[in-house]
């Protein structure tokens, strides 16, 4: 049996033109040169050492490289930088107010809403996009809304509690 | 993964012809899948181009028919919520919430929605034969493990199921597609749009290189009274479908006067049966009737080995979903009617 092999029609691996690109990360105005395929997980964690961000699958089945964009959740594996220009960008590491900790992150510490941590960064973006949605308000409803962030070790059931603690205006809001 | 170049297009001429005239030139939108294709080497681009900035197909506005058009480079999560769609086209937003994930959502566009391609796990592997990817090379599907594979209009060269939810929901809704090209603008039919496998698996659909679609188009009956949209799956949520049915009724106390049932996970396009529709007017909306139909809807069926059960499972999703329509409030994942 012949095995079909994917090849270019034409030769594109020696294309090496860049691109600038400004935009605002965590509030702090950045300026990048990056290649055209350069995703912006890559750009985060690879030029701005911003690591808090995760690569999990690299494909938009996991969520862990969730972030803000201009206040809504994306994945930033399936985002090209260059097509982020003027852009503002809010990863984990801008989620802190002055005063210490976002609610909900004081929330995932009480709640017990992780064990490795790998997919808490991307569950804390995904949740404050999805809390600034407001399409959520009973626990199914934050269940099926936060359904594209995958928690391997199950640490679900202390994910959901934190949110809803949140969700609902509980103590620390 | 191939390098390759990107451009931003400002107007639509302009990115036209940009793509036209170059197989390896692809516009951008939401990405969401181009880029999960790419990553995989299935689709290889010369060129991306981004549309995102052309003005004249952002918006959700009224028809002067009473429709609505949807602009193709609005987001599915801006569409599933807009005032209008969740008023008058709620099925459309149902359909749209029960696909992907709540991110995948804000970046998605309507357009891309339509051009997604198959999920076939022998589709996305580059190292077995797939006539879809590598016209000639052959289906490892057919005589592979094809539980979630297609049960109506496969053809022996592929057996490939399109993925969409929204779809399902705009074939249920008589949309239509509005098309720009190098030959100028076309209106596409929605059943006209997407194509069987035939002997040529590779084409999703009728849309010729360098087209772009520019906006699609609901007819003014939304189904909003008797609606439901019901997606069964491995999984509560964030999985395809193995089967999903959109049913939309208009009733005359319990006597059907007109009726849509479109179905997703069994074919290569969302499928619908007019006869079966027709069957329903004039008839008492009851279990009977919606299993009637469902007979004629999978008349010709052919089960692979390892999904026969879709058979059986559209048949009852159809019934399940022609009651629930009949009480919308109950059109919940996992509930029953009453």
């Amino acid at each position: 049996m012949e095995l079909p092999i994917s090849t270019p029609d034409i030769s594109t691996e020696q294309i090496s033109a860049t691109s600038e690109v400004n935009f605002t990360i965590n509030g702090t105005e950045q300026q990048v040169t990056v290649s055209p395929w350069t995703s912006l997980i890559d750009t985060l964690r690879e030029q701005l050492d911003l690591t808090g961000t995760k690569k999990g699958c690299d494909h938009g089945q996991c969520g862990a490289c969730t972030v803000l964009c201009d206040g809504k959740r994306i994945l930033s594996c399936l985002t090209l930088t260059v097509m982020k220009n003027g852009s503002s960008i809010t990863t984990i590491e801008g989620i802190a107010g002055e005063n210490g900790l976002h609610p909900l992150q004081q929330a995932f510490i009480d709640h017990d809403a992780f064990q490795c941590g790998y997919c808490t960064p991307g569950q804390i973006c995904s949740a404050i996009g999805m809390m600034k949605e407001g399409r959520a308000k009973t626990r199914e409803e934050v269940k099926e809304l936060m359904s594209g962030n995958l928690c391997r070790c199950g640490a679900n059931v202390g994910i959901i509690d934190a949110i809803m603690e949140i969700n609902n205006g509980g103590k620390h809001e | 993964m191939n390098n390759f170049n990107f451009a931003q297009a400002s107007e639509t001429d302009e990115a036209i012809s940009m793509v036209n005239g170059n197989d390896n030139s692809f516009y951008i939108a939401g990405g969401t899948n181009l880029l999960d294709l790419w990553k995989y080497n299935i689709t290889r681009p010369a060129e991306l181009v981004d549309i995102n900035k052309l003005p004249g197909h952002q918006a959700i506005e009224r028809l002067p028919d009473g429709g609505l058009r949807l602009g193709a480079l609005v987001t599915n999560a801006s569409t599933a919520y807009h005032p209008m769609i969740e008023e008058k086209y709620p099925l459309l937003s149902k359909a749209i919430l029960a696909g992907a994930s709540a991110q995948i959502r804000n970046m998605a566009t309507n357009g891309g929605n339509l051009l997604q391609r198959t999920r076939c796990y022998y589709f996305y592997d580059v190292n077995t034969p797939c006539n879809k990817r590598e016209p000639g090379s052959g289906c490892s599907a057919i005589g592979g493990y094809n539980r979630i594979m297609a049960i109506l209009g496969t053809s022996e060269h592929c057996i490939a199921v399109f993925p969409s939810d929204m779809c399902v929901g705009l074939a249920a809704l008589d949309a239509r597609v509005n098309v720009t090209g190098p030959d100028g603008e076309r209106v596409i039919a929605f059943s006209d749009f997407h194509r069987l496998p035939g002997d040529t698996p590779q084409l999703d659909n009728n849309l010729h290189h360098g087209e772009l679609i520019t906006s699609i188009d609901l007819p003014p009956s939304g189904f909003e009274k008797n609606y439901s949209y019901l997606k069964i799956r491995d999984r509560n949520s964030y999985a395809f479908a193995l089967v999903s049915v959109a049913t939309g009724l208009e009733l005359n106390d319990n006597i059907i006067t007109d009726a849509r049932i479109a179905l997703g996970g069994l074919a290569h396009k969302p499928w619908r049966v007019i006869e079966a529709e027709d069957f329903l007017k004039g008839k008492q909306a009851n279990e009977q009737n919606f299993g009637a139909a469902a007979d004629i809807i999978l008349r010709g069926a052919t089960p692979y080995p390892f999904n026969s059960f879709k058979i059986e499972l559209a048949r009852r999703s159809i019934i399940r979903n022609g009651m629930m329509a009949l009480d919308p409030s109950t059109a919940i994942p996992g509930a029953r009617p009453v």
